[in-house]
């Protein structure tokens, strides 16, 4: 689903990726683990189509970036630091905005049955400034699987949130994830993120330090191969 | 979900479900809807059309107590005091309606979504205009008492309309281009103004001189002017808007 070979960013003299090779399968759910200013967002940016890689080749569902970067946008759901609402439009009329730049159908239907995926059918008409943090969050959630991706990328969705926030964030991922989506989720969070993620990739000086398939690993067994990793990338 | 052609059953939901839209209908509806976005969050706001109108209002009081001009001077000048009204009411609204896409990561949600970037730009163009046109508006008959003037005359609303077009035009391009900077304040009306003097010159001598009631053949080359600014104008930030959104 995700293809990237020798993927290379660089800003100014500073290289961020290093000829970095990712190779993801429909219905993975991958955690991409390592230590701050490793390249997470970095590269979650130019999956997103939000930035382009100095070198490499990237294919995303069977279309190239950047040349086919429309046809990737349709099959991808992002949720980044910054829930990328707008405060002065109530929770409906943000995912009614969001729906009607993918030019979706019945949108009011998609719109309440988001709302109610998210458990915020109840505020659908408060305006997301008064929402908590937690709340825009999982809003923000809901505007990405808004039109039904094939691919949703998340950059530390739980920055910021409390651990009732953290928690229900969690079982959305769990149901999320139970439709089938190619996930790719970057976070410090490995308590969390054991409980949800498939494959664990941990990211070091711009490259992939190490990758594992593993089902439920306790958070001690993750840490103990996320240090060996990042001592290995060194 | 609409169609289920089968040539589309082996595509993602997000495919189909968009299947049945020319792009054209695409691109407008996509236009549309960020009108549709601006208007709705600023009638809740009021924030940037609150600001340019009163800013607006006290340019023309400021004007007006400063100058005290007899009938015949008024009628020379009214067209200049209104269009550095307009230009400075305009910058204001023109720097907080990319701000606020700016600030919470908004531009990032708009870039995400599949349609042509310049789509994003014709959207917030044609909103900053609405939100000019709706400014000036409200001055025109706030000057038209205190200056003791009539300017209900079809021809000035026609070079208003052409001269916010090119400023709106100019200053939607400039704006995403200085939001990104830390001085974006300070920065868009260095880039704007230099920029806008065609347009700000012929908009004044083409109102001043519908105003002042001289024959359209004096007339039509500053409109011909403004006409022109805007194509050029309009067709720069369809190429170029692109590359100044994206990093």
């Amino acid at each position: 689903m995700i293809s990237a070979a020798q993927l290379t960013k660089r800003f100014g003299n500073k290289i961020v990726l290093r000829n970095l090779d990712l190779q993801i399968e429909a219905g993975e759910f991958v955690a991409m683990l390592g230590p701050n200013g490793a390249g997470k967002s970095t590269l979650l940016r130019i999956l997103a189509s939000l930035s382009s890689p100095t070198f490499g080749r990237l294919e995303i569902a069977g279309c190239r970036l950047p040349h086919q970067a429309a046809a990737v946008r349709r099959r991808l759901g992002v949720v980044l630091h910054q829930p990328l609402l707008y405060g002065d439009l109530s929770a409906a009329e943000n995912l009614q905005f969001f729906g009607r730049m993918y030019a979706l159908p019945a949108l009011d239907q998609s719109v309440a049955a988001a709302l109610e995926l998210v458990g915020l059918a109840a505020r659908r008409d408060d305006l997301v400034r008064t929402f908590s943090r937690g709340m825009q969050q999982r809003l923000s959630i809901a505007r990405a699987i808004l039109h039904d991706p094939d691919v949703l990328l998340l950059d530390e969705p739980y920055t910021g949130l409390d651990q009732d926030a953290a928690d229900i964030l969690d079982g959305l991922l769990r149901r999320v994830a139970a439709t089938g989506r190619t996930i790719l989720m970057t976070s410090h969070d490995l308590i969390r993120i054991a409980g949800l993620a498939t494959r664990f990739d941990v990211l070091s000086r711009g490259r992939i330090a190490a990758s594992a398939r593993r089902e439920d690993p306790s958070a001690r067994d993750l840490l103990g191969f996320y240090r060996e990793a990042l001592q290995h990338g060194r | 979900m609409p169609g289920g052609e089968a040539e589309l059953a082996g595509q993602p939901p997000a495919l189909r479900r968009q299947a049945g839209l020319s792009p054209g209908r695409l691109y407008l509806r996509s236009i549309a809807a960020i009108i549709w976005k601006d208007m709705r969050a600023e009638l809740r706001s009021r924030e940037m059309l609150a600001s340019m109108l009163v800013f607006a209002l006290l340019v023309i009081l400021i004007f007006n107590f400063a100058l005290q001009l007899n009938v015949r001077e008024r009628t020379t000048i009214t067209a200049g005091v209104l269009w550095v009204t307009f230009a400075f009411a305009g910058t204001l609204g023109l720097n907080r309606s990319l701000a606020v896409e700016y600030d919470r990561g908004c531009l990032d949600g708009l870039l995400l979504t599949p349609v042509d970037r310049s789509a994003i730009y014709f959207g917030k163009a044609i909103g900053n205009l609405i939100f000019m046109l709706v400014v000036e508006a409200v001055v025109l008959p706030v000057y038209s008492l205190l200056y003791n003037q009539n300017l209900f005359h079809p021809g000035l609303f026609a070079a208003i309309l052409l001269g916010s077009i090119g400023y709106s035009a100019v200053g939607t391009l400039l704006s995403s281009m200085a939001v990104q900077t830390r001085t974006r304040d300070v920065l868009l009306p260095i880039l704007l103004f230099p920029l806008a003097i065609p347009i700000l010159l012929a908009a004044v001598k083409a109102s001043s001189g519908l105003l002042q009631g001289l024959d359209m053949a004096e007339i039509w080359p500053a409109i011909n002017l403004m006409i022109a600014y805007d194509v050029i104008f309009t067709s720069l930030a369809f190429m170029f808007f692109e590359n100044i959104v994206e990093e």
